[in-house]
């Protein structure tokens, strides 16, 4: 380490984030955000999101008609299967 | 395995979708759910078809749901969720319970929408290049003033919304990470992309959440 990573700026320290992130370790404990609130927003920001994600439901119901397709293809394949 | 192969329809068992009776009973679901789940697992391994009727009717939101937030078209959508309980209708007898079911079949579907997606030339392994034509202005920089951010809830519609608007490759990163709960190492191997390349998207992808929710929250006034 030649650089004290609490004097790196927002560009430097943003730049990194996406590797700390990835890397599980916990993002919030980097000393670039005892001193700056603003990508302390961006952090917790980014993890309201993907705690939002992870709390979505699967939302859709396909057709109703879509069970009929599903069901006529499984026919044809057998049909053509048993004709082989 | 044995295959009593039969595919007579079980009688007793609600009837599944009415052919003869199109256009009536409006939210009728095609089959009510009759054989705990286990069962009808092992029924439909063994070629029954109400008792695959039902694992459709047991699956078809989860999968159905994937397959629309992957490729955000209804049509689309369609398809492959027809496609993926055709390739479990093939597939279903090989299915050893190492995993869950649903865990293996939500894999499944993932491979059909993968596939399609190849097939219409979504460049999966090189996103970046093809997400990203300029460098000006990556998405959420957040250089300047400290302006408005979340605050610490997110409208679930508002964030279907845009979820659905990101870039083909930035949503398929998000949807199998942070919606539906892959790690970046299955991604990896999944859409044959390094883990740091999932890494990298993904987070990109969040930026341009962010950058689309709070755009949305000021255009609705919200702080
Ligand atoms: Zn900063």
């Amino acid at each position: 380490m030649t650089n004290n990573p609490g004097n790196m700026s927002c560009e430097q320290f943003q730049a990194q984030l996406a590797d700390l992130i990835g890397s599980g370790e916990d993002a919030s404990r980097h000393p670039h955000l005892l001193t700056c609130s603003r990508c302390r927003a961006l952090l917790a920001d980014l993890e309201t999101i993907a705690e939002a994600a992870r709390q979505l439901l699967p939302a859709e119901l396909p057709k109703d008609d879509l069970w009929e397709r599903i069901e006529s293809a499984i026919q044809k394949e057998e049909t053509s299967r048993q004709q082989d | 395995m044995p295959r009593p192969t039969s595919l007579k329809r079980v009688q007793g068992a609600q009837s599944a979708e009415p052919p003869d009776a199109r256009g009536n009973l409006p939210n009728h679901a095609p089959v009510a759910p009759t054989y705990p789940q286990d069962e009808a697992l092992a029924r439909a391994q063994a070629g029954d078809h109400q008792a695959f009727a039902q694992l459709y009717a047991l699956h078809k939101r989860r999968i159905y749901s994937l397959c629309l937030r992957m490729v955000n078209n209804v049509a689309e959508a369609e398809d492959l969720t027809q496609e993926a309980f055709l390739q479990l209708h093939r597939k279903i007898a090989t299915f050893r319970g190492d995993s869950a079911f649903s865990t293996w079949l939500h894999r499944l579907a993932v491979n059909v929408v993968l596939m399609h997606l190849r097939k219409k030339g979504l460049q999966l392994t090189s996103l970046d290049e093809a997400m990203e034509p300029t460098h000006d202005e990556g998405p959420g920089r957040s250089f300047g003033a400290p302006d408005l951010s979340l605050t610490g809830s997110i409208d679930r519609l508002a964030l279907e919304r845009a979820v659905a608007d990101l870039p083909a490759g930035y949503r398929l990163i998000f949807v199998l990470h942070d919606i539906e709960g892959y790690e970046h190492n299955e991604i990896a191997t999944m859409l044959e992309c390094s883990i740091g390349n999932s890494k990298s998207q993904l987070h990109k992808a969040r930026l341009k959440l962010r950058d689309a929710l709070r755009t949305t929250s000021r255009r609705e006034g919200g702080k």
